[in-house]
């Protein structure tokens, strides 16, 4: 799945050397603080480094990888975690060389960037539930062990020798593995809510209550298997949903981050030191190398280059920053090492203020509620009003008020909502399983539930229904030794238009043999110069600087020999794989797909006419679409956002779902129910349906606890519900739920196959197929 | 009663073993990577595999 990361990272125009590789950073100590910053400390001078590697997916992987990290004299100890995608090394503090590790990843092929050790922590809540759910498996299993000898007739003493055994394992299995659900419950009762959790919460301790009585005053009924089995169901369920959250949380994680961690500090007296983007006050002077991203709001003082600011805009195509220009946080030089004086501190900054903005738009939206919980409102007061009358029925009935209690007691045991508690969890985690093995993380289960209610589909254009990556138009139609020229000249520069000239030139199968050039230089924010054999001077870049004012009204670029135009080349966003197809469907499932840009009306209406798109605007600034989407939601519209520009952020928070591709903007990911990893746009149609498959299968879930509840209920209020009925009504409901939860795997293995195949090149033909 | 006073402790014990065993594996990080796991099993063994860095 993931072995198609390092395809969508370059897939973003920008990303081409992730941030802190050594070949954006030419000072290796910069890179050294940075890494040092975001190690650990084993003692003894030992630090713990971790890389993110995104490709790494199999076994072959781990062995390379490891294989060149023991070849390497820095490195004392070298793992690979598969399921992280991770690469921890360990080495003296005073030997941290990070530019070998990376070259040496880098020769294998893998793209990697640092992570902080703490994000790639193990996870305390994780390891805390794993055990609670060991210790509640093992008192279940000891205690229905027991169970089942005084059910197969134990009696007398034995059997009281066997509830108090179940009463001495019961007792503090459940105070420890309770708590799982004892603390919400309490959070949620004091808030004047009611969560599943309660009704759990208050069947297992009345279950046991009831039993110590009984156990005490040598009854024949002790409920501690109930009780104790229940727990570790339930504790399955909510230990399955844990795992999908993080495991989403940490891919998302390994991702690039796209805020710098710190910055080369330019001091009065000319000294150089890295210092941690916190640190950076307004004033400082900042060393920004090509390659790197800015740290925190700046303006240029010194230098002219290309500036990617697609993460500020959404738009692909660079900046020409000289002196005075300002950036905003997280915007890469392309090509020129930059001077920069920082105008705000990094809490103020424009990443700051987005992130701001989003939370805004975050706490406008009606709260969400679970279908969960929403399940939990109407059954919790339903069952405890149930057992009430229960209680009064059979006092006033018949008089004896400890049997109308323990009657009553056993409706709430019984009902006690085990299969309801796994019915929604279980089926959340396979659907994020089949997902995650298609390449789409999903944020949490609320995030399924509300994209399978969606009915109209808003898509942002650059970077979303586009790669954000200029393409030559019409490659075809220029001379072949003039394309090989332009492709020698344009390999030498990260701009986006010359990687889409240099791309264009390799290529051209008919293209003769790159020519030679000397002496090629980048100006930046204006072009690539070089002399070639015969001494001309051949330049390549804005029509204006290359061939003179006289061509001021020529666009795209230029390509001159001594000043004397010899082709012209235009260029053109490509339009992300299987967008067509997705489009298609989305209209045919009456989702109404709009797209809305904020680029020109041009472009954005070729490309709504090319994919089919009935509807679209542009020149759509953040506040319009979020307008729009409001505007839809007042038409009583469930609105899914797909974007992933910082600018589609906020949007992205106001829409009742959305998604993002991998590569968009950290905060763009944050802001996303679903992030998907692969270059094609079919992941959105595979969410949609997963969504749509859970949701159906929850409420079948619903179904089934509700018949259930319906054989066991009268049973109970009748005074039959022996705790080897409960016991058996407990165990056979949730293995029904479980089992139907599964179907969602079996129906899908043949979609899934399609998306998910080994390697990068087969996955990308398939899906261009399919498009 | 008197086997009883043998098979439920044996019993206890037995469980109790399964339970440290499961909170043994998963305090040295055995669930911290199920997939590599799974291709490390078949990788030939070689001497100069660098050894892992504990977690805990």
């Amino acid at each position: 799945m993931s072995c198609c990361l390092p395809d969508a990272q370059s897939a973003s125009g920008a990303s081409g050397t992730p941030s802190g590789t050594p070949s954006g950073t030419p000072s290796g100590s910069t890179d050294r603080d940075a890494i040092l910053a975001a190690s650990r400390d084993l003692g003894e001078g030992v630090v713990e480094s971790h890389f993110a590697v995104p490709a790494v997916h199999c076994g072959g992987c781990i062995r390379a990888i490891e294989k060149a990290m023991a070849g390497l004299s820095v490195v004392q100890s070298a793992r690979v975690n598969l399921s992280t995608k991770r690469l921890s090394v360990t080495w003296r503090r005073n030997a941290v060389d990070p530019a070998s590790v990376f070259s040496a990843l880098e020769r294998l092929g893998y793209a990697a960037h640092s992570v902080d050790v703490d994000s790639a922590r193990g996870d305390p809540a994780l390891k805390r539930l794993l055990l609670q759910l060991g210790v509640a498996g093992f008192a279940a299993g000891n205690i229905m062990l027991l169970s089942v000898s005084v059910w197969s007739g134990a009696e007398g003493t034995t059997r009281d020798l066997f509830h108090w055994i179940s009463a001495l394992i019961a007792i503090p299995a459940v105070g420890f593995s309770g708590q799982a659900f004892f603390q919400p419950a309490f959070r949620a009762l004091k808030g004047r809510r009611l969560t599943m959790d309660v009704p759990i919460s208050l069947a297992v301790l009345l279950a046991v209550g009831l039993s110590l009585y009984e156990t005490w005053s040598h009854g024949t009924d002790a409920y501690f298997d109930a009780s104790v089995t229940l727990l570790f169901f339930l504790l399955i369920g909510r230990t399955l949903d844990h795992v999908m959250r993080e495991r989403a949380r940490s891919a998302a994680a390994g991702l690039q981050r796209l805020s710098p961690r710190g910055a080369t500090i330019l001091d009065a007296d000319g000294t150089r030191h890295w210092r941690a983007v916190d640190a950076i006050t307004p004033g400082d002077h900042v060393l920004l190398s090509a390659g790197e991203r800015v740290p925190v709001d700046a303006t240029v003082i010194e230098g002219t280059g290309d500036v990617d600011c697609a993460i500020a805009t959404g738009e692909s195509l660079p900046l020409a920053a000289t002196p005075g220009t300002d950036l905003p946080a997280g915007a890469i030089s392309l090509s020129a090492t930059l001077t920069l004086r920082a105008t705000k501190p990094a809490n103020q900054s424009f990443l700051a203020e987005m992130t701001a903005m989003l939370e805004a738009a975050e706490g406008a939206n009606p709260r969400f509620r679970r279908i969960a919980d929403r399940a939990a409102e109407i059954y919790a007061p339903a069952v405890h009003l149930l057992a009430a009358l229960t209680f009064i029925g059979w006092g006033v009935m018949g008089g004896d008020w400890y049997y109308a209690l323990t009657t009553a007691i056993a409706v709430l045991i019984i009902t006690c909502p085990c299969a309801l508690g796994l019915a929604v969890p279980i089926v959340q985690v396979v659907a994020a399983g089949r997902l995650f093995r298609q390449g789409i993380l999903v944020r949490d289960g609320g995030a399924l539930e509300r994209l399978a209610d969606i009915d109209r589909v808003i898509l942002d254009k650059t970077g979303t229904l586009t790669l954000g990556q200029p393409r030559l138009v019409r490659a075809g139609d220029q001379a072949p030794d003039v394309l090989a020229l332009a492709g020698a000249l344009a390999a030498r520069s990260r701009h986006p238009f010359s990687r889409a000239i240099a791309d264009a030139a390799a290529q051209d199968d008919q293209s003769a043999s790159a020519p030679r050039l000397n002496a090629i230089t980048e100006e930046p924010g204006f072009g690539l110069s070089a002399r070639d054999e015969g001494g001309a001077e051949i330049r390549l870049g804005r029509p204006t600087w290359a061939a003179g004012p006289a061509h001021a009204d020529a666009g795209g670029v230029m390509l001159t020999r001594d000043r004397q135009p010899l082709a012209c080349f235009q260029f053109e966003d490509t339009a992300r794989p299987g967008a067509a197809g997705t489009i298609a469907w989305l209209a045919s499932a009456g989702l109404q797909p709009e797209m809305l840009s904020g680029d020109q009306p041009g472009p954005v209406s070729a490309l709504a006419r090319g994919l089919g798109i009935a509807s679209w605007r542009a020149g759509q600034t953040p506040g319009e679409k979020i307008a729009r989407i409001r505007a839809l939601q007042a038409d009583g519209h469930q609105v899914l956002m797909v974007g992933d520009g910082l600018n589609d952020a906020p949007a992205m928070s106001a829409a009742d779902a959305s998604i993002a591709p991998g590569t968009a903007a950290d905060i763009g990911r944050r802001a996303a129910g679903f992030v998907f990893l692969h270059t094609g746009l079919e992941a959105v149609v595979a969410a949609i349906r997963t969504a749509r498959m859970a949701k159906r299968l929850v409420l079948q879930n619903f179904a089934l606890a509700a018949l259930y509840n319906a054989v066991a209920i009268p049973l109970a209020i009748a005074g039959y519900a022996s705790p080897l009925v409960a016991a058996l009504a407990m165990s056979g409901s949730s293995i029904v739920v479980i089992a139907n939860a599964m179907r969602l795997n079996w129906g899908g293995r043949e979609g899934e196959a399609r998306t998910n195949s080994p390697t990068k090149r087969r996955t990308q033909s398939v899906q261009e197929k399919t498009a | 009663m008197s086997h009883l006073v043998l098979l439920i402790p044996a019993a206890l014990l037995l469980g109790l073993l399964g339970l440290g065993a499961f909170l043994w594996s998963l305090k040295s990080g055995q669930y911290d990577d199920l997939d590599g796991a799974g291709w490390r099993a078949i990788q030939d063994d070689e001497d100069e595999t660098p050894t892992s860095p504990r977690n805990d």
